[in-house]
This record gives structure tokens, C-alpha cells and sequence, in this order.
């Protein structure tokens, strides 16, 4: 059963939809009970930094924390995998998990901003294969749609290029975060998020 | 080799009475099948986006069609857009729930701006595309005025499924919707639509130099050397067609390995 964390920001019904093609059960709740004791969790977010504010004040935030300690599979999206850094320079206020290093800023480019439509990610040389993209082949397209981009730093597991280069994806043992849309990529889209699926269900046979 | 995001090719779903149409100008509607299905075998055969308008929504004075819009969505995993009849901030969150992840406002954002700002502020301006339907001025119909803010190609907007003249200037327009917060321009040429002979390119070139989001430029596609033009001399970051598509006339990938041979970046293999 995978958890999504609704913050009431933005829409959840294309990432549950895609979880449901991939005959995975879904739930979705904002009640950090419910979150803390997930068996897998994935935060959809789109628009502004500061929404994630409400993840602190309702008490979301310490749930995500308890659970990616105890070694719940968590997956953010957009601006979900932005939440994963310290911050943004979108909301300077708000306060990201901090669980990579660095902080989201706007893109510098003279190219339009925001970064919309479908691009290509390369994996980053790491020591262990991404897990989040297995079967993925390097140069796949995927499709982002932000203005504010992650850094290149220890945990990217892909990055893409637009104007400058930018973290893709990241993963750190049971920690995922994509800055594009899986759940509207097609079927890369689609095995990104079975390959997720898949390490949650063999985590919690274990 | 990442370099760089790809022109996209979108496919229009014009919808009325929960069936697909295409008409010449708006006019004389022909059926061209059931939505849900268009909608996938577009995606399965390469369009990198969908849109449905319902395009007498808005004319009947009659909310959209939610059935429709989640039937549609339930298995197409690319980006969906949604249109017509939106009026409120209610009407885009049904149409959420249902499953665009994005909508398309044209009528209501003339009559009451304020609702592109707070759509975007809702649901992020990634969600909020401002479709605009222009028209040509005739060269009698020009002023001074127009000839100074439109890079010299005067268009007017039109509202309604271009049933009313609203006396706004396209370029203008679009500058407004991106200063409330839209996130991409849906620009339609009424003089092009349906004609098969070519988007207007000027008037695309226009509009999309004057705003930084994207632009996606709509009316005329008839063949691929048509998608070439608005990508280079329109500068358009996205190009939208309906009845070719649904006719079968043209093969998505073929047109897309043409618009690479041209140095085109588009998403192929898709």
C-alpha cells in the first residue's frame, strides 16, 4: 500500500492514477499518524516552496522524518524532491528535510523560464546503480515543468541539462526524489514508478 | 546527448456533446470519434501532449464535461490539458479531480483576469494555460496604437469559440495572462484554423518573443513542413493540431523524424 501525502497543494489524481494502472493500491491522507506508519510514501507536489510550510505546521514533516528512519521507501516529486533539500531560494523561510545537501534556486539561463516539456536524463557516476531507475535507459525523455532547480550534488542519481545542469533524480537508500513527472512520462514514467513499487514491496516482505 | 528541451507536438481533442469534431474557422463540425480513445492512440503513437476543448461549452452556457475529462484521463500518461467553460476556481478543481493536469482558460480570463491568479495560486502556473483565439486586423482596421505595441502584427482576441470580438491585442493579452501568473500561452489563429496552409508564424513569432513561457501555437497544421516553419520562423515551443491527427493523415513519429532531420529537438524514440 503506498501513502500519498496530500498537503493540500496541487493534485494527486495523476500520480494515484498511475499507481493504480500499475495494479498498486493507494491511499491518501495529510494525518501524520497515518504517514508515520506507512509502508511506502510518496509526497506529488507541484507549485510554490512554501506550500510545504503546511507539512511542518500540521506535523507531517516529523511523520516523514520518523518513517524515512525507519526505513520506509519515500518518494518525492517536483517540488517534492525539492523539499528533500535543505530549502529554495523560492520560500527562503521554509525549511526543506535537509536529507541532500544544497539548496534549490531558480534557473540562471536565457532560455524560458519556466523549464517546460519533455527532456532527457543521464545517469551521474555512482558508486551503487540506481535502484529508482533500473531499466531506464540513459537519454530517456521525461517530462519536468518548474522554474526552480535542484543542485548537482552527492545523491543525484541523474541529471538533465536546460540552460545549465540540474538534478534529475536522487536516491539515497530507501529515499527517492524526481524533478519531473513520472506519473506523466509515458512509460518511462511508468518504470520509474514500478521500479519504486517493487523495492517498497520487497522491503516490507522482508 | 542532453541538449536541451524538445519542441513538443500536442494533440487537440476538440469535444462536443462528449464526441471529438473538427470543423473549418469554428464552423460546419464533422465527428471524429470517441475522446478516450483518440486520446491514447495519440499518446501510444508519439503526441507528447493531449488537449481537450470543449468547444460549446462556453457558447451553451453549460459547465464542461467531468465524465468525459475522466474517462479520458484514467490510463493517458502524458500530459492532459483540459478546456473550455471554465469559469471559477471551482470548475478547474473538478477538472483536477477528474484528471487534467492542466486547464486551459479563454472567456473567463477576459471577462475576470483575477481567475488566472488564483487558479496559479492554487494549483500552481504550471497548471494554468491562457488559450487565446486572435484574429488578424485588416490593414483598414489598424492604429498607430496597434502598430506600436504588436511588433506590427495587430491581432485582436476573441472570446466564445471566436463568436465575440473583445477589442484586447493579442500580444498585449498574452503579456497580461503572464503577469497573472499563467504558465503557457495556447495562441489559436482564427484565420488559420482548419485551412490546412500553415500556422501564422508572424503573428506566433510575436506573441511568443513577447512573453517568457511557453507558447503553443495552434491553427493551420497541414503538413509537416508547417510544424518546421512554426518551430523556426514561429518560434514556438510547442505546436498544437487536431484533424490531421485524428484522420489518420499524418504519422506522428514520421513527422517528428523530419522535424529532427531539420535540427529540430523533438522526443524521439517516443
Amino acid at each position: 500500500m503506498i501513502t500519498l501525502i496530500d498537503y493540500k497543494a496541487g493534485n494527486l489524481t495523476s500520480v494515484r492514477k498511475a499507481f493504480n494502472y500499475l495494479g498498486q493500491q493507494s491511499v491518501v491522507t495529510g494525518d501524520p499518524a497515518l504517514v508515520r506508519d506507512a509502508e511506502a510514501l510518496v509526497l506529488p507536489g507541484v507549485g510554490h516552496f512554501c506550500t510545504t510550510e503546511r507539512l511542518a505546521s500540521s506535523g507531517v514533516r516529523a511523520a516523514v522524518l520518523e518513517a524515512i528512519a525507519r526505513g520506509v521507501p519515500f518518494l518525492g516529486i517536483c517540488v517534492g524532491m525539492q523539499w528533500q533539500f535543505a530549502g529554495s531560494t523560492e520560500a527562503p523561510e521554509t525549511q526543506g528535510l535537509a536529507l541532500f545537501e544544497g539548496t534549490c534556486e531558480r534557473f540562471r539561463t536565457s532560455l524560458k523560464v519556466p523549464h517546460v516539456g519533455w527532456n532527457q536524463i543521464r545517469r551521474t557516476p555512482a558508486a551503487e546503480p540506481s535502484r529508482l531507475l533500473g531499466g531506464v535507459p540513459d537519454d530517456s525523455f521525461v517530462y519536468f515543468t518548474h522554474s526552480y532547480r535542484a543542485p548537482v550534488v552527492a545523491g543525484v542519481s541523474a541529471v538533465t541539462t536546460y540552460g545549465e545542469t540540474f538534478a534529475a533524480s536522487v536516491e539515497r537508500q530507501n529515499v527517492f526524489g524526481t524533478q519531473f513527472h513520472p506519473e506523466k512520462s509515458g512509460d518511462t514514467g511508468l518504470r520509474i514508478l514500478k521500479n519504486f513499487c517493487d523495492y517498497a514491496a520487497e522491503r516490507s516482505a522482508r | 546527448m542532453s541538449t536541451g528541451i524538445t519542441k513538443r507536438i500536442i494533440a487537440c481533442l476538440d469535444v462536443t456533446k462528449g464526441r471529438v469534431v473538427k470543423g473549418v474557422q469554428f464552423v460546419d463540425l464533422v465527428d471524429a470519434g470517441d475522446p478516450a480513445e483518440l486520446a491514447h492512440l495519440h499518446a501510444a503513437s508519439g503526441a507528447d501532449e493531449i488537449v481537450l476543448l470543449d468547444i460549446t461549452a462556453t457558447s451553451d452556457a453549460r459547465p464542461i464535461l467531468i465524465d468525459v475529462v475522466r474517462r479520458t484521463a484514467l490510463q493517458l500518461f502524458v500530459p492532459f490539458t483540459v478546456g473550455g467553460g471554465v469559469r471559477s476556481l471551482d470548475d478547474a478543481s473538478a477538472l483536477f479531480d477528474a484528471g487534467a493536469d492542466k486547464i486551459s482558460i479563454n472567456s473567463a480570463a477576459i471577462k475576470t483576469p483575477a481567475i488566472i491568479t488564483e487558479i496559479a495560486e492554487r494549483f500552481g502556473s504550471q497548471a494554468v494555460i491562457v488559450a487565446i483565439d486572435a484574429k488578424r486586423k485588416l490593414a483598414a482596421e489598424v492604429t498607430t496604437e496597434d502598430a506600436a505595441v504588436s511588433s506590427n502584427v495587430p491581432a485582436e482576441v476573441y472570446l466564445a469559440g471566436g463568436r465575440i470580438a473583445t477589442g484586447h491585442d493579442a500580444v498585449e493579452w498574452a503579456r497580461e495572462a503572464e503577469s497573472r501568473g499563467a504558465g503557457e500561452i495556447l495562441l489559436t489563429s482564427m484565420d488559420c484554423d482548419g485551412t490546412r496552409t500553415g500556422f501564422d508564424c508572424p503573428l506566433t513569432a510575436a506573441v511568443a518573443n513577447a512573453v517568457n513561457i511557453p507558447v503553443i501555437a495552434s491553427g493551420g497544421a497541414g503538413s509537416g513542413d508547417h510544424f518546421v516553419e512554426v518551430f523556426k520562423a514561429g518560434c514556438a515551443d510547442a505546436a498544437l493540431a487536431a484533424s490531421i491527427f485524428h484522420f489518420g493523415i499524418h504519422d506522428l513519429r514520421e513527422l517528428k523524424a523530419q522535424l529532427q532531420r531539420e535540427g529540430i529537438p523533438v522526443r524521439l524514440p517516443c
